[in-house]
C-alpha cells in the first residue's frame, strides 16, 4: 500500500477543514482542537499519529459525529463525498454511520453488547440500513465474519461477545462496522489493547479489507511501527494541532517537524541496541496552560525566537505540509535513512 | 434471552431452548420449587371451583373448627370452610399483585429511563418527582390513593402500584446512566442506530437485571400490601376472600383461635418466597456472560 503515492486528487472522500472542537468545563469552554485539516482520498489508508492527549480521539469521535452536542462545540467542516457531517440533522447522520462511514475502537471488549450474540449485531446493523432478509442478513453477516478472517464464522455468528478472545472480538467488531461496506473506516487504536501477534494479524485483516473492498481508512494510532505497515498517507497531531502531514515515505526518511522526528526516533525496534532509547522530554501540555506560538517549543531542541509567533501549516513539495517556521533549515533524522 | 432476539436466527430453536430450561431447573432447585409451587397455586386459581370442596360463601354452625376430614383448615369465625376460602382467595392475592408490579412498571421505567437517559432539566424533573413521592410513607400514599381512587381490590392495587414506580425509576435511572455511558452504546451509535433503537434494543437490556430482581421483590411486596389493605378494609371487600382479608379476620380471634392466621399467613409468605426464588434465580439465568457455553 505505500507506494499508492498519488495526490489527493481534486474531490477527496473525507475533507476536514479547520476542525476545532471545545468543551464547555465548568462556566468557560476548553478548546481541545484547533485548525484541524486533512483529506482522504477514496480507498486511501491515512495514519493519525501523535502522543496520548494530543486530540486523535476525539477528532475521530467528531468526525462520527459521537461528541455529545451539550458539551461540545465543533467548528469548521466536514465533508463526506460532498456533504458537510458538522451540523447535519441527526436523523440524516445515522443513515450515514454505518452504511458510508464506520468507527472500530480501542477496547474490543467493550465495544460490543454483551447482551446480544455477535450475529444479531451484525445482522442490527446491516437491517437498519438495508431492507434485507432474516435469513439473507445471516448469510451476509456469515461472510462477513469470514471476511475478518473469523474462523468457523457459522458457529461464531450464534457466540455471545464473552465467548470470543480479544482478537477475536476485535475481528467482529470489524465484521460489524464493514458489513455494510463503508466509503470511510475510522480506526481508534484498534490494536492498542490486544496481544502483539494478534495486532500484526488485525493491521493485515484492515489492509486486506480496504484493498478489496476500496475502502478508505483513517488509523488513529500511536503506534508508528503499524503505521509504516499499513498507511500511504501521515498526519501528525500535537497539542490539538495538525503539525504535519505528507506520503510516508517522505515523512519517514526526512520528517520536516522536530516532533515527527522525535516520535520515529523513540520506536525501539529501531532504535540501535544498547543505546539509551531516545525519548521526547516532557509532555503534552495540558489544556489551558497551551504555550504561545509554536505549541511544541517548550519540548523541542530547535526552538528559537521566532518560534514564539504563531505557526502557519506551511507547504511541503510535492504534497505536505508542516507546523515549523524552521523546517527548511533542519536536518532532522527519521527511520528509513 | 430468546424474548429479546428479534431478528434471530437460530438453527434449531425449539430443543435447545428446552434442554437449556431443564438444564436450568435440575441446576437450580430452589427456582424448580418456587415454579412448581407458583404454578400448583395459579393452577388452584383457575380451577378454585372444583378444588375447593365448599362455596367459600357458604357458612354454617361449625364456627372456628380446628382442621379435621370435613374442614382440611378447619372453620372461620362464620363457619366457613378456611381451605376454600385460600383457594377462590388466591386469585385476588395474585391478581393483585401482578397488577401492582405492573402498573409500578409501567409507570416507573418509561420515566427513569428518560431521566437516565436524557439527563440535564428532564433528569432533575423526574427525580424530584420521585423524591416527592417517596417523602410520604407509603401506606400512608397508597389509602390516600385509594381514597382518591374508589374502594376496592384494583383501586387499592392501583394505588400499591403508584407507591411502587419512584423507586422502580429511580432504580432504572441510575441503571440507564451507567449502561448509556458503555462503549457499546457509543459503538452500536457508529454503525447506524437510531436513538430509540439505541435505547430499546441496548440500553434496556443491559439496564434490565436488577429491575427484573426488584420486580420479584416487589410480587411479594405487593402481596403483603394487598393484605395490609384489605386487612384495613380498602381492598376486597366481604364476603368475598383475599388472603389479607382472612388474615384480619382471624387477627380478631387471635384470643380464641391462634391457629386461624396460620393457613393465609403461611399462603401469603410461601407465595411471596416463591416469587423471590424464582427472580432471584430468573436473574442470574438472564445473565449471558454467567451462561456457560451452551
Amino acid at each position: 500500500m505505500a507506494d499508492m503515492t498519488s495526490p489527493v486528487p481534486s474531490a477527496p472522500l473525507l475533507d476536514v477543514r479547520d476542525l476545532g472542537i471545545a468543551f464547555r468545563s465548568g462556566a468557560g469552554m476548553v478548546q481541545v482542537t484547533r485548525d484541524v485539516t486533512f483529506a482522504i482520498a477514496p480507498g486511501e489508508t491515512v495514519g493519525l499519529v501523535g502522543e496520548s492527549g494530543c486530540g486523535k480521539t476525539v477528532t475521530g469521535l467528531a468526525l462520527m459525529g459521537l461528541l455529545p452536542s451539550a458539551t461540545s462545540h465543533i467548528t469548521g467542516s466536514v465533508q463526506l463525498e460532498g456533504e458537510n457531517l458538522i451540523g447535519m440533522p441527526a436523523r440524516q447522520l445515522q443513515r450515514r454511520r454505518g452504511a458510508k462511514i464506520s468507527m472500530i475502537f480501542q477496547e474490543p471488549m467493550s465495544a460490543l453488547d454483551p447482551v446480544f450474540t455477535i450475529g444479531q449485531q451484525i445482522s442490527e446493523t446491516l437491517r437498519a440500513h438495508r431492507s434485507v432478509s432474516a435469513k439473507e442478513a445471516r448469510e451476509r453477516g456469515i461472510e462477513a465474519l469470514a471476511r475478518v478472517g473469523i474462523p468457523e464464522p457459522a458457529l461464531r455468528f450464534d457466540a455471545y461477545p464473552h465467548q470470543l478472545s480479544g482478537g477475536m472480538r476485535q475481528r467482529a467488531m470489524i465484521a460489524i462496522a464493514i458489513v455494510c461496506e463503508p466509503r470511510l473506516l475510522i480506526a481508534d487504536e484498534p490494536t492498542t489493547a490486544l496481544d502483539v501477534t494478534v495486532q500484526a494479524q488485525i493491521v493485515d485483516v484492515l489492509g486486506d479489507l480496504c484493498a478489496r473492498l476500496g475502502m478508505a481508512m483513517l488509523f488513529i494510532t500511536h503506534d508508528l511501527g503499524l503505521v509504516a505497515q499499513t498507511c500511504s498517507r501521515l498526519v501528525t497531531m500535537y497539542a490539538g494541532e495538525v503539525i504535519e502531514q505528507g506520503r510516508i515515505d517522505d515523512m519517514l526518511v526526512r520528517p520536516r517537524h522536530p516532533y515527527t522526528s522525535g516520535l520515529l526516533r523513540s520506536l525501539p525496534a529501531l532504535a540501535a541496541r544498547k543505546t539509551k532509547l531516545p525519548a521526547i522530554p516532557g509532555r503534552v501540555p495540558m489544556r489551558g496552560e497551551m504555550p504561545d506560538g509554536c505549541r511544541f517549543r517548550p519540548r523541542c531542541d530547535f526552538a528559537l525566537p521566532p518560534c514564539e509567533a504563531p505557526q502557519p501549516l506551511d507547504p511541503v513539495p510535492p504534497v505536505g505540509q508542516v507546523r515549523c517556521c524552521r523546517n527548511d533549515e533542519l536536518e532532522l533524522k527519521g527511520v528509513l535513512s | 434471552m430468546s424474548v429479546l432476539s428479534e431478528g434471530a436466527v437460530r438453527p434449531v430453536p425449539a430443543p435447545r431452548r428446552r434442554s437449556r430450561f431443564m438444564a436450568w431447573m435440575r441446576a437450580d432447585t430452589r427456582a424448580a420449587a418456587s415454579l412448581v409451587f407458583l404454578i400448583l397455586l395459579v393452577g388452584a386459581s383457575l380451577l378454585a371451583n372444583w378444588v375447593a370442596p365448599y362455596s367459600p360463601l357458604e357458612q354454617s354452625m361449625d364456627i372456628l373448627a380446628p382442621p379435621s376430614a370435613a374442614h382440611l383448615l378447619g372453620t372461620d369465625d362464620l363457619g366457613r370452610d378456611v381451605f376454600s376460602r385460600l383457594v377462590h382467595g388466591a386469585p385476588a392475592s395474585l391478581y393483585a399483585s401482578v397488577l401492582a408490579v405492573l402498573i409500578g412498571t409501567s409507570i416507573g421505567l418509561p420515566f427513569g429511563v428518560l431521566a437516565g437517559y436524557l439527563g440535564g432539566w428532564v433528569d432533575t424533573a423526574v427525580s424530584r418527582v420521585i423524591d416527592t413521592i417517596l417523602s410520604c410513607p407509603s401506606i400512608v400514599l397508597a389509602i390516600a390513593v385509594t381514597g382518591a381512587l374508589g374502594i376496592g381490590l384494583t383501586n387499592s392495587m392501583i394505588a400499591v402500584g403508584i407507591v411502587f414506580s419512584p423507586g422502580l425509576a429511580r432504580l432504572i435511572r441510575v441503571q440507564t446512566m451507567i449502561v448509556k455511558g458503555e462503549l457499546y452504546v457509543d459503538a452500536a451509535r457508529t454503525f447506524g442506530m437510531s436513538t430509540p433503537r439505541l435505547v430499546l434494543r441496548h440500553i434496556l437490556p443491559n439496564a434490565i437485571q436488577p429491575i427484573i430482581v426488584q420486580v420479584t421483590l416487589l410480587l411479594a411486596t405487593a402481596l403483603l400490601a394487598e393484605a395490609s389493605l384489605s386487612f384495613l378494609g380498602l381492598g376486597v371487600q366481604p364476603p368475598h376472600p383475599s388472603w389479607g382479608q382472612m388474615l384480619a379476620r382471624a387477627y380478631a380471634y387471635m384470643e380464641i383461635a391462634p391457629a386461624q392466621m396460620y393457613a393465609p399467613g403461611l399462603a401469603i409468605m410461601f407465595t411471596a418466597l416463591a416469587f423471590n426464588g424464582l427472580g432471584e434465580s430468573l436473574r442470574s439465568q438472564l445473565d449471558p456472560t454467567r451462561r456457560r457455553s451452551d
